[in-house]
């Protein structure tokens, strides 16, 4: 049967620029063009900035496995003359790299991986995947192809027909492969000195080739075993070595393998981060900066953290929905096109059209601030539009700045919550971020009682976060923080002071060492209580008088700078807050829509006959409506007659009641059809199927109320 | 309980302490009747367990919303902002347990929506003032069937985890008792349920509102909610089993052949539906001109490397189709109809190598042709390929391997996909790797639209379907065949339908035709007999079934009706 078509294929070469034209005329309003390319470029940036952080994180797992890979090597090369005691062993050099469960990142490690490998340590490097490996065979071949490919690529030109020989080659075999070895590493050996100096000189004689495998996990035992037992066999020949992708942990290698396997590996363990850290510095280096105008609004980074923590862990996904919310915001918001870094906004600004400033105005938040000023002013940004964009440069260039203290200040309050004990607001950085961009944070409970753990702070761990706020104040680029960095360096040359005058209060605690001397219950018991009682009339000490200044101050600069953005007028130009569409687009809920339309046509089909009280469904609602809703009522098969009559009756009754009975044998047929209809589409959404049980029934496949 | 039932009398003390006047009313009913003992015992413990949980009721709902509202904040969803979908359903309710219902549970919600009771009473059901004649025991053991059944309604209300459903009939049980009344079920033999039903709701009417209203009231609260909560869900898992494990099939045995109604055949159906004015026609409309706004955003999600999957009710093959004349026109696309019963990923990528990519050759494996494919792509970055899939989760599309091959396809980055998906189950289809590499972005497009296409090479269109679908096959095979062929098919057919009426018939034995060939001359040995047999039975228009005494049975697979058509066929025809 003919089920494809392919039309048009004569206008291919159009494709191409209608793609391009088509991307700047998709939006239906303003500088949509200027819009589409300041997306572009942001989302440019934001990607780059990504790879590099996934970089840095890797590194470190990165240099130990190219140290172990050449230390493996080396090993071989000091052994050439003992081959003897290396035969006995026959043991695979082996990684085992845990990656943990986010599966979906470690493509990208893998990449990083087989690309550093290829620089420092050999061109031969094979990533296989058990979707492609079946069998032995696939496996072979693949390795083969892997490696013969990255043969072209190192010698290059010179060679290439008799590496196209060597492809055809349908045998593939170890001793081919090992042939193929030989001669490639006699090869380099002899060009070595005169061309290939500059590929060569990074990889030693007869470098290890390494083959890399993907998934552990889903490779078929057989295979697994089968390549171990061959490769060991030819390990003096040909330098293999492995590493295994692990998602879940290393003892999996022990469950797939048996001893007499596993025991032909000489296995070196490697852990890769953790995806929380991952995402921890990616939301550092990407939310929590005023590097990027592009920001994200509580609910969304919500949905985002959401998905990152309830269901894949995946930190691609997470950076695939921060993608899509830049995409989403520059689609719908014409206003975008003002969020942008500062240099370019006056150029902007001022280049907007009247259409875009009356936009301006029609902001929520830019209407609170009208409110606001006085009615001259209020009339002038009303009417004006070169006023108004004087003034709404300057807000922007406010909400910029709030921006960097923000980040700033949020950063200090961090330090102190995240020692406290039980986190009241949360142990990680982005946890508070949420709680400080939902609403005021210090009118939450849990800000009040980490404030009154924060008084209960000892003075080495107070003095220590000073020191670090002090840090964080002075690397920051807002300005407005001089002052606030000579406030708390004086806090701390006060708490210097304190040290020195609590020598003299040693005396009295010596004293109270005297009574504990005294294990005498009744006496304890009376010093206890007289304790109390002092404490309670007792002023208190100048440490923590002290202590109170601090934690106030703190507290000071919150409610100063930790303002939810919300309240900021024109937030709706850099900040995205539409959390439903995200949701809908990520973490979409498809038999709930279905439910829904099952159910409550009218959410859909905005008819007044659709309308019913109470949830349930008038006997206007389409067909199918009604053919689920009565098929709701049945156990496990339902009857079609019973059904086709229940049909027919709703129907029926829906319908004008007063229809001539002469035709209702054509009305009959018609209903037979519908119901059919019905039917059928039921079974396709897969709520019924045919069964064989009794004659005339189909089978209910869900249980309960969809 | 001062019944001596010994397996169950453990269970029955526990009921005395919570419904110390059931227990009077048993009593009384215990004396008059010991046919109905097992229905009671099971009534009873209904209403335990009733009784336990109208005490929790409202706990229990407080409860529920609150975890529910909690996994919407953890989710992120937020409540003042209107949805533009129905995606703020919560998955309580559509994925709840209900108790199993009774087959004629259907056609009284039937008369409840029709709103017309009285009037669709069907002639058929007037075995009811007899059945309660049946059970001529006292007032009494009928007003404790009153107090059963109305426990188990309010049970199920309670089920149905609709508090504002509930609390409405709580607050009126009565009026719906009256309505249900005046409709009687349609009777079938196991329905022991039912025919109490129809004795307690009529004498509801005449005695007991005073005392419904009494057991109705709901006892003080306690603090067990939890734990009761822990039970009801064990019961409800025992439930579901319960009706999975018995093979007995509690509805009635009505048939389709009963009904003296004609089998439609494709073309009829066809052509009914044609003449029958689509419902909503114009909320339909808006409704895909609101997805049609889309278009456009969709084609910039493409290119900037996401695909696009639809779902929703509706077939969306019109909107596909539509957003690929209205953007498409230009540039390479391949459309694949999920639906069509014999499409295979084999198919997609032949199309797409030998169409798109004008290469001649064949690949051993798809593996190797999606290498290719992919190849190419990364080879050209000219080359650029839309792909649209009306049913991605199609029968023939769902297999692991082959999402795993569309997968990667689509991963490519000039390959552009958008697909549509209708089956309830199918994101199940995917695992993270797959959702991975298809980078969905998903699109609710409810349309409301038939599913004309999609359902219309089903062969399942259940039972009306399956009769037309194989005569056809049956005439189009038979017309290749020699002539001789078609004689003994005939021959075969002829003896079937005049066996008809025997409901064990096995078939013709091979010797029995072989004899009968060879009189009409159709055939000179059992060998040209055996070839023949053969290729009937690779058309599947034969099936042999070895009997208990070695002989081979030879039948046709198809029902009565569709056999006759054929033959009035055949005879037109010859």
């Amino acid at each position: 049967g003919c089920f494809v078509f392919k039309p048009s294929a004569k206008k291919r070469r159009l494709s191409e620029k209608t793609a391009h034209e088509f991307r700047s005329t998709s939006h239906d309003s303003e500088d949509t063009e200027l819009r589409f390319l300041t997306c572009q470029s942001l989302w440019n940036q934001i990607k780059s900035e990504t790879e590099q952080i996934q970089e840095d994180l890797n590194k470190q797992l990165l240099d130990n496995l190219v140290s172990f890979l050449s230390r493996s090597h080396s090993d071989l090369q000091e052994n050439t003359t003992k081959w003897t005691c290396r035969m006995k062993f026959r043991e695979i050099p082996t990684a085992a790299l845990v990656l943990g469960v986010n599966v979906t990142d470690h493509d990208l490690t893998f990449r990083g991986l087989s690309d550093v490998l290829q620089d420092k340590i050999t061109p031969y490097v094979a990533l296989l995947e058990a979707k492609d490996c079946p069998g032995i065979k696939n496996l072979m071949q693949k390795l083969m192809g892997q490696l013969m490919n990255c043969d072209v690529e190192v010698d290059s030109l010179e060679d290439e027909d008799c590496v196209q020989v060597s492809q055809n080659r349908i045998r593939c075999s170890m001793s081919s492969l090992i042939s193929w070895y030989e001669s490639v590493t006699k090869k380099t050996d002899s060009e070595t000195p005169s061309k290939k100096r500059n590929s060569s000189s990074r990889h030693l004689q007869s470098p290890p080739v390494v083959v890399i495998f993907k998934d552990m996990e889903s490779f078929t035992t057989k295979v697994l075993q089968d390549f171990i037992v061959i490769s060991s066999q030819h390990i003096h020949e040909l330098p293999v070595v492995l590493i295994f992708g692990i998602a879940t942990s290393p003892m999996i290698i022990h469950r797939l393998l048996p001893h007499s396997v596993s025991s032909l590996l000489c296995i070196e363990l490697f852990q890769s981060l953790s995806c929380k850290e991952h995402l921890s510095t990616i939301i550092d280096k990407l939310l929590l900066t005023s590097r990027f105008p592009f920001k994200l609004g509580e609910k969304v980074l919500q949905v985002l953290i959401n998905i990152f923590l309830y269901h894949d862990f995946s930190v691609q996904n997470f950076i695939k929905g921060f993608q899509l919310c830049i995409v989403e915001h520059f689609y719908s918001q014409p206003l975008s096109v003002l969020c942008c870094h500062l240099v370019d906004l006056k150029k902007r600004v001022y280049s907007l059209s009247s259409d875009q400033c009356e936009n301006i105005r029609r902001l929520p938040s830019f209407r609170r601030y009208v409110e606001k000023q006085e009615s001259g002013k209020q009339i002038e940004l009303l009417t004006n539009d070169s006023f108004l964009k004087e003034e709404t440069e300057k807000l922007l260039e406010d909400l910029h700045v709030y921006h960097e203290n923000y980040v700033s200040i949020l950063r200090c309050l961090h330090v102190f919550t995240s020692s406290l004990p039980k986190y009241p607001l949360g142990k990680q950085i982005r946890e508070l971020h949420c709680a400080c961009l939902e609403n005021q944070v210090w009118e939450t409970e849990e800000y009040e009682s980490s404030l009154q753990l924060a008084r209960m702070l000892n003075k080495t761990d107070l003095v220590n976060m000073l020191q670090q706020c002090v840090e964080i104040l002075m690397s920051s680029s807002g300005k407005e923080f001089d002052k606030t960095v000579e406030k708390l360096k004086e806090f701390l040359t006060q708490f210097q002071n304190l040290e020195e005058a609590s020598q003299e209060r040693d005396v009295a605690i010596s004293s109270q060492k005297e009574l504990q001397k005294k294990t005498d219950l009744y006496h304890l018991q009376k010093t206890l209580l007289e304790l109390k009682e002092s404490r309670r009339s007792k002023k208190l000490t100048k440490f923590e008088i002290l202590r109170f200044e601090v934690v106030d101050y703190i507290d000071r600069l919150v409610r100063q700078y930790l303002v939810p953005a919300d309240n900021r007028t024109l937030h709706e130009i850099v900040y995205f807050n539409a959390a439903t569409v995200l949701r809908g687009h990520l973490n979409a809920a498809p038999r709930t829509a279905l439910h829904t339309a099952l159910n409550n046509p009218h959410w859909y089909l905005k008819n007044q006959a659709l309308k019913c009280d109470g949830g349930g469904i008038s006997n206007k609602a389409p067909d199918i409506c009604i053919v689920y809703k009565l098929h709701l009522e049945c156990g496990r098969l339902i009857n079609l007659v019973d059904w086709l009559e229940a049909f027919s009756t709703v129907v029926t009754a829906g319908e004008e009641p007063n229809a001539d009975a002469a035709s209702s044998d054509q009305v009959d047929d018609i209903i037979h059809a519908r119901f059919i209809r019905a039917v059928s589409e039921l079974e396709l959404l897969g709520f019924i199927k045919p069964s064989k049980q009794k004659t005339d029934h189909v089978a209910r496949l869900t249980w309960g109320g969809c | 309980m001062s019944r001596p039932e010994g397996t169950r009398s453990s269970r029955r003390c526990l009921q005395v302490k919570f419904v110390p006047d059931e227990d009077v009313l048993k009593h009384i009913a215990d004396d008059s009747g010991t046919k109905v003992r097992k229905d009671k015992a099971q009534l009873s413990v209904s209403v335990k367990r009733f009784v336990k949980k109208l005490e929790n009721i409202s706990d229990n709902e407080a409860q529920e919303i609150l975890e529910e509202k909690n996994y919407v904040a953890a989710l992120g969803i937020c409540a003042q902002e209107s949805l533009g979908n129905g995606s703020n359903i919560s998955g309580g309710e559509v994925y709840s347990f209900q108790t199993p219902k009774r087959s004629n549970k259907m056609a009284e919600l039937a008369s409840e929506l029709a709103q017309t009771p009285e009037k669709n009473v069907a002639p058929d059901h007037s075995k009811c003032p007899e059945k309660m004649a049946k059970t001529p025991q006292g007032k009494m053991f009928l007003l404790m069937h009153v107090f059963s059944l109305l426990f188990q309604n309010k049970k199920k209300e309670f089920v149905s985890t609709t508090p504002y459903r509930l609390r409405k009939r709580l607050a009126a049980p009565d009026p719906y008792l009256e309505s249900e009344s005046e409709y009687s079920a349609s009777c079938s033999e196991e329905e022991d349920e039912e025919e109490q039903k129809e004795v307690s709701t009529v004498l509801s009417d005449q005695k007991t509102p005073t005392k419904t209203k009494a057991a109705s009231t709901p006892p003080p609260r306690n603090s067990l909610a939890k734990k009761i909560k822990d039970q009801k869900m064990g019961n409800l898992v025992e439930e579901y089993f319960e009706a999975h494990s018995s093979s007995k099939v509690l509805t009635s045995d009505r048939t389709l052949q009963k009904l003296r109604k004609r089998r439609l055949n494709q073309q009829t159906l066809h052509d009914l539906l044609k003449n029958a004015p689509l419902a909503y026609a114009a909320e339909i409309r808006d409704l895909n001109q609101q997805h049609e706004s889309l278009f456009s955003k969709w084609m910039l999600q493409l290119h900037l490397g996401f695909n696009i999957v639809l779902y929703g009710l509706g077939s969306k093959r019109d909107l596909l189709e539509k957003f690929r004349t209205s953007l498409l026109q230009d540039s390479v696309h391949l459309v694949v109809n999920g639906y069509f019963p014999s499409i295979t990923v084999r198919s997609i990528l032949n199309s797409i190598t030998e169409e798109v990519l004008e290469h001649i050759g064949t690949f051993r494996s798809p593996l190797d042709q999606l290498e290719f494919i992919t190849k190419r792509f990364k080879e050209d970055p000219s080359l650029e390929l839309y792909i649209l899939i009306h049913n991605l989760d199609s029968q023939m599309l769902r297999a692991e391997r082959s999402q795993q091959i569309l997968a990667q396809l689509s991963s490519l980055p000039s390959i552009y996909l958008i697909a549509s998906i209708d089956h309830i189950n199918a994101p199940l289809m995917w695992d993270q790797a797959k959702l991975s590499l298809y980078n969905w972005l998903w699109y609710e497009t409810t349309t409301f639209n038939p599913y004309v296409e999609e359902t219309s090479y089903e062969n399942s269109l259940l039972v009306q379907q399956s009769g037309s679908l194989a005569l056809s096959s049956l005439t189009h095979v038979l017309h290749s065949l020699t002539l001789n062929a078609r004689g003994i098919f005939r021959l075969l057919a002829q003896h079937q339908l005049e066996k008809k009426d025997n409901p064990s018939y096995p078939g013709l034995s091979f010797q029995d035709f072989y004899q009968q060939c060879r009189e009409a001359f159709l055939v000179n040995s059992d060998l040209t007999l055996r070839a023949q047999l053969t290729e009937f039975r690779d058309h599947k228009l034969i099936r042999t079934k070895r009997g208990a005494d070695g002989v081979e049975y030879l039948l046709i697979p198809v029902d009565e009706s569709t056999l006759a058509d054929f033959l009035e066929k055949e005879d037109e025809d010859v």
